[in-house]
């Protein structure tokens, strides 16, 4: 059945490159896990541990509470879904499927019927007997999906599995992926630079950023009350303030900058670090006078339209560019290009954070 | 059928594809094996091993063969113990003509098997090997059957290489017929005496014809299998 991680300490070096740096997770059985940072971050290395490609240089990895250390791939109870999916091109489906069986010999009408059952639940039934090449990308991915869950992994890893799909399929095996999650109960790591992808399917994120984990938390708590500049940076648009910070009082602190003195939210573990100010472009709002506090004034030099929204850019003093997201509501005044209007937010929505959790 | 070739010819064809046949067959196993150590293998010595196959290619036949003489010849450091304890020689016998044929188209064989399985995408072999397969699984069912083609190629390059082994072979096992004499060596032969041009030039077609017939199988071979992995 689904097995919970454990990585304790974990630390990855490939010679002098520190990949992953001191990995600390729990992630429970039947999770939906996803490890989001871009390229190069780590995220892929601990895929491959967990796996048992690679063993870790230091820390232990435990699945389902025993420690894996010195077992191979084929001896763990993991399946890992490729970013090229990586279906074996000379097996008809059926068989690409039950090849996980085949190599616990089981005979094959047994073999051939859980296939079946397989292709129904991923809902591609009649694929049995077609070849690889005769499917499409969305196929496919649903394939290597039934392919792996045909040895009953305890733990299903996936390496970017949708990067390759487009944009539509993309959103459509989301939903779909959550689902199988859900109907099979087996815990998913997913591997992802898409933050959006991220967010909406998981039951928490970790965030990576050069080999270490910047913060473990629930989607919501990652884009709300992100712990540094780079979390918040990576999982969504801000604007960015910097200046001298003020003394705290009751989590607030001021912050004194070149475009005026704000006021804005600061966790306890921030306090005494160097901070910025981050507030999100929809949590942005534009008037014609200055409102009471948090008030910079800019002109506008982008309106675009983005459908549900509209986005509008501009620069305020000292060439600093902001940028505010309007509903397209029909009530809201969408200023024009060349006016001058002023960018408030309220200090609840605002951050003072550090920059990204790096090795000194 | 072979009535218009002297016996000596005659001989000499036979045996050739004999020790054709024999080198490419025994040294078929070790190629692959040594192709995808040097495909995927990450060792101490890779470079080593790389060099000494490829040595044969680049090494004058006749060095090759002197340098088999040594090692296996009756009194080299190899044969002398194998006559001592199997009384087993290569030296001057027919299966000596077969390892030098197969040591001079050794490269050739483990360079085409190695494109192969470079071709292959790792992933494919780490899926199999998560869903439950060990290495030996993994490459009887994934990678073999993906590298046949190219196993198919190396193995009939090396045929045709071994049919037309010359120098190593004369140098290691001689000329002697119906034991050693192979084609290349039987013309020389011939033309080595006054008359023998018409048996040479024989032979010479009979080269040709052999030569031509590999190439078109291994066309064949290749054009099925191709067809396989498509997808019937």
């Amino acid at each position: 059945m689904s097995a919970g991680i454990e990585l304790e300490n974990v630390c990855c070096d490939f010679g002098t490159f520190r990949a992953v740096d001191n990995a600390n997770v729990s992630i429970k059985p039947g999770e939906f896990f996803s490890f989001l940072g871009p390229s190069g971050c780590g995220k892929t290395t601990i895929l491959r541990m967990v796996s048992g490609f690679i063993e870790p240089t230091e820390g232990a990895i435990k699945i389902g509470g025993k420690d894996v250390k010195g077992t191979r791939p084929n001896q763990r109870p993991t399946a890992l879904i490729f970013q090229n999916l990586a279906l074996f091109p000379l097996m008809p489906i059926w068989e690409n499927i039950a090849f996980g069986l085949e190599v616990r010999g089981v005979d094959k009408a047994t073999r051939r019927k859980k296939a079946d059952d397989l292709l129904k639940l991923v809902d591609l039934p009649g694929a049995a007997d077609k070849m690889v090449s005769q499917l499409s990308g969305g196929q496919k991915q649903r394939v290597a999906i039934a392919r792996a869950l045909a040895v009953e992994p305890s733990v299903m890893l996936l390496d970017e599995p949708l990067s390759a799909l487009d944009l539509k399929l993309r959103q459509h095996m989301r939903a779909e992926l959550r689902a199988i999650q859900k109907r099979t109960g087996v815990t998913f790591i997913y591997i992802t630079h898409d933050q959006g992808e991220a967010l909406a399917m998981s039951d928490r994120v970790g965030v990576m950023s050069q080999g270490r984990i910047q913060q473990i938390a629930v989607p919501r708590d990652i884009y709300d009350n992100p712990v540094n500049g780079f979390v918040a940076s990576f999982v969504g648009e801000n604007n960015i303030f910097e200046g001298d910070v003020g003394p705290v009082s009751a989590g607030m602190a001021g912050l004194s900058s070149p475009h005026g003195a704000f006021r804005a939210r600061i966790a306890p573990e921030a306090q005494g670090k160097a901070l910025k100010l981050y507030v999100r472009p929809e949590h942005t709002t534009l008037s014609k006078t200055a409102a009471a506090e948090n008030s910079v004034e800019m002109e506008v030099t982008e309106v675009a339209f983005e459908g549900a929204f509209i986005s509008v850019h501009g620069v305020a003093a000292g060439g600093k560019r902001l940028s505010a997201e309007v509903k397209n509501d029909g009530i809201t005044v969408v200023p024009g290009v060349g006016e001058k209007v002023f960018a408030s937010f309220d200090a609840a929505r605002a951050l003072l954070l550090p920059d990204a959790n790096v090795r000194a | 059928m072979l009535d218009w070739l002297s016996p000596e010819a005659a001989t000499a064809l036979m045996l050739s594809l004999r020790v054709s046949l024999v080198a490419t067959l025994a040294s078929l196993p070790v190629g692959v094996l040594v192709a995808y150590a040097l495909a995927r293998g990450r060792f101490v010595g890779h470079g080593l091993l790389n060099g000494l196959v490829h040595l044969p290619l680049i090494l004058p036949p006749v060095v090759t063969g002197y340098l088999l003489l040594l090692t296996f010849g009756r009194q080299g450091w190899i044969g002398a113990s194998l006559w001592d304890w199997f009384g087993f020689t290569f030296a001057f016998r027919w299966t000596g003509a077969a390892l030098a044929a197969a040591v001079m188209a050794f490269p050739l064989l483990v360079r085409a098997i190695r494109l192969a399985i470079e071709a292959v995408d790792p992933k494919l072999e780490e899926a199999a090997s998560t869903l439950g397969a060990s290495r030996l699984v993994v490459f009887g069912t994934v990678t073999l059957p993906l590298i046949l083609p190219g196993i198919i190629a190396g193995a009939v390059l090396a045929f045709a290489k071994a049919m037309g082994e010359f120098g190593a072979t004369i140098t290691f096992v001689a000329n002697i017929p119906g034991e050693t004499q192979t084609l290349p060596t039987a013309i020389y032969a011939f033309l080595q005496v006054p008359g023998g041009d018409g048996a040479a030039l024989r032979l010479v077609a009979v080269s040709v014809a052999v030569a031509m017939a590999a190439l078109a199988l291994s066309e064949w071979l290749a054009r099925r299998v191709a067809r396989r992995i498509a997808g019937r």
